[in-house]
């Protein structure tokens, strides 16, 4: 018997295309987002107040990744800016490779803000780089405060998270202290933003925090260039 | 449930790993799971013995080392597998800690019996 030791990442394959699509998004001056979050916490409806806020000529594109169904993209494509809807058929996240595909025919030297908004789950996505600059991570408040530590690994990952809906902190036992206080010990220091897509709440931080991190990619892009 | 499809994965890296050497025949496959891959063990050993059943590989066993999530300590530098509950340095009792490994998901090693 022989051992032959291997020591390569599985998902090998998946990280040379994202690592590519980085290259690409750097050179291009694109800022890329991959929003992440289970089923119904309100990625598409935080894209559709963070595209109504943008004038018109806003260089900011939407991938928007879904099992089933063009409404997503549907819902977004009203606010004049590109959208494009990923349907994996069956695939509980999106890989590097479907992101290329879609990005196929856009030329990326004319967008400067392109988020990705992942199949809703919580496990999966974490696993596959899409190139993103970083990830953000949505919760919304009738989840419940315990998710952090249910699902680690996406809250390890997420540069920042989203709490989203709180206007109905006061129907549920969510208690957002204990929130916070859940997501930072998966992940000292994480960045969290509290939001109501619905009142609006909390959406002027959520627009400054994407400014003032585009504006520290542009930075970061201009010296290494 | 994204574990078939990374099953298929490793599946096809065993299978041009052996295409490379003509009859030896792959017995058991290492890989490394960490808990904060998103990767569920069992699923991934389940997924991995469904599709193994089809091809010229059966039986090939898969041998899955898990890897807790790790922490080091910024004061006193000690590295640290961290439970569920504490995240404290256990030996300077420092928080927060840095987490700085725990979501690898490798193909480790082949063990192969050669003619």
């Amino acid at each position: 018997m022989t051992r032959i030791v291997v020591e390569q990442k599985v998902l090998k394959e998946n990280d040379r295309l994202a690592a590519g699509l980085r290259a690409r998004f750097r050179d291009a001056g694109v800022f890329c987002l991959n929003l992440i979050s289970s089923p119904g916490a309100g990625k598409t409806t935080l894209l559709e107040r963070t595209l109504e806020g943008f004038p018109a000529g806003e260089r900011v594109a939407v991938l928007t990744g879904d099992i089933q169904t063009e409404n997503d993209a549907r819902r977004l494509a009203c606010f004049g800016f590109p959208v494009r809807q990923i349907t994996t058929g069956g695939t509980c996240h999106l890989e590097a490779r479907m992101v290329e595909r879609a990005l196929a025919d856009w030329r990326l030297e004319d967008l400067e803000l392109l988020f990705i908004e992942n199949v809703g789950n919580l496990v999966c996505p974490s696993s596959y780089d899409l190139g993103e600059a970083l990830k953000v991570v949505l919760l919304s408040v009738p989840e419940g405060d315990d998710k952090p530590l249910k699902y680690p690994a996406i809250f390890h990952k997420a540069e920042l998270l989203v709490l989203n809906k709180l206007d109905l902190l006061p129907y549920t036992p969510f208690d957002l202290e204990r929130a916070r206080a859940h997501a930072r010990r998966i992940h000292p220091g994480m960045e969290i933003l509290e939001v109501s897509c619905t009142t609006g709440a909390g959406l002027n931080t959520w627009r400054q925090w994407l400014k003032e991190r585009r504006e520290a990619a542009r930075r970061e892009a201009a010296l290494t260039r | 449930m994204h574990e078939l499809s990374l099953a298929q994965t490793l599946l096809e890296t065993v299978e041009a790993e052996a295409r490379r050497r003509p009859g030896a025949h792959v017995v058991t496959v290492g890989v490394r799971v960490g808990e904060l891959s998103g990767v569920d063990p069992e699923a991934l050993s389940f997924s991995f013995e469904a599709l193994v059943a089809d091809t010229a590989l059966a039986p090939l066993a898969l041998a899955i080392e898990r890897c807790p999530r790790r922490h080091r300590c910024p004061r006193c530098d000690f590295s640290f597998a961290a439970t569920d509950s504490d995240f404290a340095c256990p030996r300077c009792g420092s928080t927060p800690t840095p987490c700085v490994g725990g979501d690898e998901l490798e193909l480790t090693f082949l063990e192969v019996e050669e003619p």
